[in-house]
């Protein structure tokens, strides 16, 4: 046995200690510094929210007025997004996970999702305006609602894909074979016991993406036109809450109005993060019970 | 014969249809990367290649109006701002990572978790706009304070590199922390009991065999928090200021507002003529290039891993 | 074509060759199984006997990169033959696995699961289905009273059960069963062997099991493998008598193993 002297016992506690509060530290600044955000935020902004702030049209550029046009440009979009991107997404991974053999091919596929998924939402902005918004500009309306969700497509893609994936790897195999061995097709037991038990984290994914389309701005300041008429049909521009917070603290300076709108987003990301675990665990203990 | 395929078999059509609409939308990321490369790299690279590659790199001037497009200053903040945020953000993000994985109570862990979730959510025009109010009014009154003698006029407006600083390292926070995580979770419970078992300290298991051991997986997390604060757009543009110079070398770069990347795209777009335009998604190629190289970084590491 | 002398022969395999990706997992096995016949195959562990049984009903296709030298009738057709269809081939050969794997739905959907998808939609005729199945595995009486609960809330052995009265609900001719009993505890395990000599009247029925008492109760003809290769077949209790290869004594009376 190597002899342990009794200071250096105490000095490496003391080590132990002092490392322990340092990260206990860094957790809790962290935990702090999301506080101070939505704290302050939402005492700037709730003085301003009312029910003509949220269903009146805004004045003066947004410095006055409401955000109806934008809560309804953000439904209208994150609407559409979803109903394109979620069955894309979810087939993405069913296919990759299901059917496609391992090899070349396959990595390809992943590393492309990998890239998207990186890719700076502005470049995928810049990609939209000059595809959707200018060169299909005959078929989108240009900037539109829907020329803005095409783009959204492209960019929460990857996260559906990635998380829909996980979710359908978490199905056990001895339960897939089950069903195969019983002399079912591929597609029924993926219809039957797969998607299923993969839907909790499916749904969870879902309402992640939504999330993030709820929270973009960059992507949306390209192909979305900033309008601040109430749109009524997709091929209308549009603005969103998060883009309407943008150009009313940038261009009109009144930052009061914009953290009304803050207010109105951190509500919403809250629900959202609410409704992800909350309906994951609902779900689960619907199929599992 | 008994177990023949048989064609018109209903769910034998089923599953073919199926495959062949799934095989189609598994294609959609392949073709939407090659759509936006193609894009982005027709419409800005004759440009760049027009204009002189080193021109526009290593250009200092960025002047559309005179057709002058030199995109030096904007890598330079991006690269200036992107580095010092990791310097704050990658300690910060390991310690909670380990904090949470390693040493939290329970109870502690399901307060952290789902905030540091929902921090990643908060939008970050939202987070731009609490730094453009309260981060940017501090900053003011210490530059235009105590630091006044020191700094030139137009680094005492608050909007500077420390803003962004502050605020891309927020938000870099719960990319590292997550992914880190996740890899000191991966750490097999044996090396830390072959640790116990020699009789090392909790903190001495930590520092020597878990973090080490977790290494290339934190090393990730870091690297895909620098990709994260190159290509952040909104919340920068909100506090940096957005003037296109190259800062002052030394500690007064801290209050020099600079222009990122990203910020001349979003800035400009809007209102750029048809060369202007071209410059910007040149612009544009410049940060997709640097996105290329760090997920190639990651790879190779996750290459090494396996 | 067919020899006069395996005419019974309800599956016949000829020199099958079995990888995974580079590693030859069977080699040169040849064996015939009789209809209504009970057998068994024994062997230490990671001899191949999993593999065999998974080629039967072409599950390993499922495996990446996995090869099959070599021929594999069942009832006189060539299962690796192109044109066959995996799921029919499967409808005739079914499968009970090592652990239990009951579907998370009710008792009732797991039997009714194989008629549904093979297009039995009529009510009344899946709930005749599900009785009879379930009152052939011996489950019937345990379970008629909640076939509304969640499979997953039954015993190990009911579970068990379960899923071989699913298979049974999709009328093979032949059940495989991989170590049926290995997680198991004695009273459940014995009801199972019981079950699978009521089966036999019925089904041909290919056991893979550890335990070497088991095979001497329940099957008629053994097969033992080492390393890949079948050393010996033979009826059950010649086997176990009275073994012809060294390996085989070696092997039944401990020696490895
Ligand atoms: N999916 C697979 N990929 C690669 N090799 C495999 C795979 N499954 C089995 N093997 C190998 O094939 C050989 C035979 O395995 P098999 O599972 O058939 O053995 P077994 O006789 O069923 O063993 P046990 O009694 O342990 O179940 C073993 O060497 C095993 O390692
Ligand atoms: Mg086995």
């Amino acid at each position: 046995m190597v002899e342990v002297k009794p200071n250096h016992l105490i000095k490496v506690k003391r080590n132990q200690v002092f490392a322990f509060t340092m990260l206990s530290l860094a957790a809790a600044l962290t935990v702090l510094i999301l506080l101070a955000i939505v704290i302050y935020v939402m005492s700037q902004g709730l003085s301003v929210i009312s029910m003509e702030f949220l269903l009146d049209s805004p004045k003066s550029m947004g410095a006055e007025g409401g955000i109806y046009p934008a809560i309804v440009g953000t439904i209208y979009l994150v609407g559409l997004v979803i109903l394109i991107a979620a069955p894309i997404g979810v087939g993405t991974a069913i296919y990759l996970n299901e059917y496609m053999p391992d090899g070349r091919f396959k990595s390809v596929l992943r590393f492309a999702t990998e890239l998207l998924a990186a890719i700076p939402s502005i470049v995928h902005g810049m990609f939209g305006f000059l595809f959707f918004v200018i060169a299909l500009g005959d078929y989108t309306g240009g900037w539109s609602i829907l020329s803005g969700a095409l783009t959204g497509v492209v960019m929460i893609l990857p996260i559906i894909i990635r998380a829909s994936e996980e979710a359908l790897r978490s199905v056990s195999n001895n339960l897939k074979e089950g069903s195969l061995a019983l002399g079912t097709t591929r597609w029924y037991t993926i219809k039957k016991i797969v998607l299923p038990l993969a839907i909790p984290g499916i749904t969870t994914s879902i309402i992640l993406a939504i999330g993030r389309v709820i929270g973009e701005t960059a992507a949306f300041l390209l192909t979305l036109g900033g309008s601040l008429l109430l749109a009524t049909t997709v091929f209308d521009g549009a603005r969103t809450l998060a883009l309407h917070l943008y150009l009313v603290a940038m261009e009109t300076g009144n930052t009061e109005m914009a953290f009304g709108t803050g207010a109105v987003l951190i509500v919403l990301i809250l629900i959202i993060n609410l409704a992800a675990t909350g309906l994951f665990k609902l779900l689960v203990r619907r199929f599992s019970a | 014969m008994k177990f023949q395929k048989e064609k018109n078999n209903k769910s034998n059509i089923e599953e073919g249809i199926v495959k062949v609409i799934l095989f189609i939308m598994a294609l959609s990321s392949v073709i939407s990367l090659g759509l936006i490369t193609f894009f982005v790299f027709n419409e800005g690279l004759p440009f760049m290649i027009n204009y002189g590659i080193t021109d526009f790199i290593f250009g200092t001037t960025w002047n559309p109006t005179d057709q002058v497009y030199g995109i030096f200053p904007m890598i330079v903040g991006s690269v200036i701002v992107t580095v010092l945020a990791m310097l704050i953000g990658a300690p910060i993000g390991i310690a909670v990572a380990v904090y949470l994985v390693e040493i939290a109570p329970r109870r502690v862990a399901k307060i952290v978790k789902p905030a540091i979730q929902l921090l990643e959510g908060i939008p970050s025009v939202v987070i731009g706009l609490f730094g453009m109010v309260v981060i940017i009014d501090l900053l003011r009154r210490i530059s235009r304070g105590p630091l006044s003698e020191y700094l030139p006029a137009g680094y005492q407006t608050g909007y500077s590199v420390l803003a962004g600083v502050l605020i891309l390292a927020i938000m870099i926070l719960p990319t590292i922390i997550s992914i880190s995580a996740d890899s000191i979770r991966a750490v097999p419970q044996e090396y830390k009991e072959g640790s116990y078992a020699m009789g090392a300290t909790k903190w001495q298991t930590i520092f020597r065999v878990v973090v080490p051991a977790a290494k290339s997986g934190i090393l990730a997390a870091v690297i895909l928090g620098v990709g994260r604060a190159i290509g952040e757009t909104m919340a920068i543009i909100m506090v940096v200021g957005n003037s296109v110079q190259i800062p002052i070398p030394g500690w007064e770069t801290l209050f020099a507002p600079v222009r990122t990347l990203t910020g001349n795209i979003a800035l400009e777009m809007g209102y750029a003529g048809p060369e202007h335009r071209q410059a910007l998604f040149a612009t544009g190629i410049i940060l997709f290039i640097f996105i290329i190289i760090i997920n190639s970084l990651t790879l190779l590491l996750r290459r090494r891993r396996t | 074509m067919t020899n006069q002398k395996e005419s019974n022969a309800i599956i016949e395999i000829e020199d099958l060759d079995f990888y995974y990706n580079q590693t030859k997992a069977l080699k040169n096995v040849s064996l015939d199984i009789n209809k209504n016949e009970v057998f068994a195959f024994i062997g230490p562990s990671g001899c191949g006997k999993t593999t065999l049984l998974r080629v039967l009903n072409r599950m390993n296709d499922l495996i990446p990169k996995t090869r099959v030298v070599g021929k594999v009738q069942i009832e006189g057709h060539d299962i690796y033959d192109p044109n066959v269809d995996v799921v029919q081939l499967r409808k005739s050969v079914g499968t009970v696995f090592q652990k239990p794997n009951p579907f998370p739905i009710s008792i009732f959907d797991n039997v009714a699961y194989g008629p549904k998808a093979h297009g039995i939609k009529n009510k009344k005729e899946l709930m005749e289905i599900v009785e009879e199945s379930l009152r052939q595995a011996a489950l019937w009486d345990e379970v008629k009273d909640r076939l509304n609960d969640s499979a997953t809330g039954l015993s190990g052995g009911q579970q068990q059960r379960l899923c071989i009265a699913r298979v049974m609900a999709v009328k093979p001719e032949i059940i495989l069963m991989d170590e049926p009993t290995s997680a198991l505890d004695p009273i459940a395990t014995l009801k199972v062997e019981e079950l699978i000599n009521e089966l036999k009247q019925n089904y041909t029925v290919v056991i893979v099991t550890h335990n070497m008492e088991q095979a001497a109760r329940v099957s008629d003809k053994t097969a033992l493998f080492l390393n890949g290769s079948i050393i010996e077949t033979n009826e059950t209790n010649q086997l176990f008598t009275n073994p012809k290869e060294q390996e085989t004594e070696d092997y039944i009376t401990g020696k490895f193993g």
